[in-house]
């Protein structure tokens, strides 16, 4: 299974990007071969609708759950109709690393 | 002077069909338009009539305040009447609506989650596995100490007192204790 997680830049050690819509990068962890893969966020810099455009983004890749800080109102419909889970991290220190140990459990 | 904005209101239920249609009308009977009920009238008469919630206890699931769900319920009640009596047809659409599933909070690794497939009851936190977790509903969202507490200072402008902000309380209604005088954020 395909999970996302909105990162500030393109390292492991990065934290974890409060905004969905416009975060810098999108880390698509696979839980099952436990690949990493970045993924820049074309939509960052749009005036406006980023978070549909990445919720399409994300979609089309085939995630099943996304990590990140707050998800607009425009995204929480839309993720809930695709039945993708949101999972939010009120804590911006928190690395891509330590939330990739966490999944694995 | 133009009216107040209405509030997005929370609907946790999407209706199963679009719309109800009338049968055996008398021929000679002109065909009527149909009647809009919205999504918010629609998850009002749910949770009243249907689940038989209070009106403030559904009030608080939409988060909207009573005045409002009570007004929002008696317009559904008066469409529902209206399509019966003239028999016209009901298409449910539109409103001011969110669509939002229950929320979930861990109390291992702090993350907030929710459950888009609603059949299925959530066992344990999608990120950590922990099985300590708790429906956050808007009271104990409140409650939560790291959401009601952010890094933000309010300040008096004139003694210059200081005091930590709490979320949702805007600083400029705050009076200062020891002036009196109002607060800012600083």
């Amino acid at each position: 299974m395909k999970v996302a997680i909105t990162s500030t830049g393109n390292l492991l050690e990065s934290n974890i990007d409060q905004r969905f819509g416009r975060c810098a990068y999108f880390v698509l962890y696979d839980t099952e071969s436990q690949s990493i893969e970045f993924v820049p966020n074309p939509n960052k810099e749009l005036e406006e609708g980023a978070g549909p455009a990445s919720v399409q983004l994300i979609a089309s890749k085939e995630v099943k759950k996304i990590i990140s800080g707050e998800y607009g109102i425009k995204i929480k419909s839309l993720l809930d109709s695709l039945k993708i889970q949101m999972i939010s991290i009120k804590n911006p220190d928190k690395k891509v690393k330590e939330i990739i140990d966490l999944l694995s459990h | 002077m133009s009216p107040r904005i209405k509030k997005f209101r929370k609907v946790l239920n999407m209706p199963i069909i679009k719309g109800f249609k009338p049968y055996g009308l008398e021929a000679n009977k002109q065909k009527k338009e149909a009647i809009t009920l919205l999504f918010e009238e629609y998850e009002a008469l749910r949770m009243c009539d249907y689940d038989m919630f209070n009106h403030s206890k559904a009030a608080a699931e939409m988060n909207i305040s009573r005045p409002t769900y009570t007004r929002i319920y008696a317009s559904a009640r008066e469409k529902v009447a209206k399509a019966f009596v003239e028999g016209r047809q009901i298409t449910i659409e539109g409103g001011k609506v969110y669509f939002d599933s229950d929320w979930y909070h861990c109390k291992k690794c702090g993350c907030f989650f929710n459950n888009p497939e609603k059949e299925n009851k959530v066992s344990n936190c999608p990120l950590c596995g922990s099985d300590e977790f708790n429906s956050c509903d808007n009271d104990n969202y409140h409650q939560d100490m790291s959401t009601k507490y952010c890094d933000d200072v309010c300040f008096c402008p004139v003694c210059g007192f200081e005091e930590i902000h709490v979320n949702c309380f805007p600083c400029k209604k705050k009076i200062c204790p020891k002036c009196g005088s109002y607060m800012r954020r600083k």
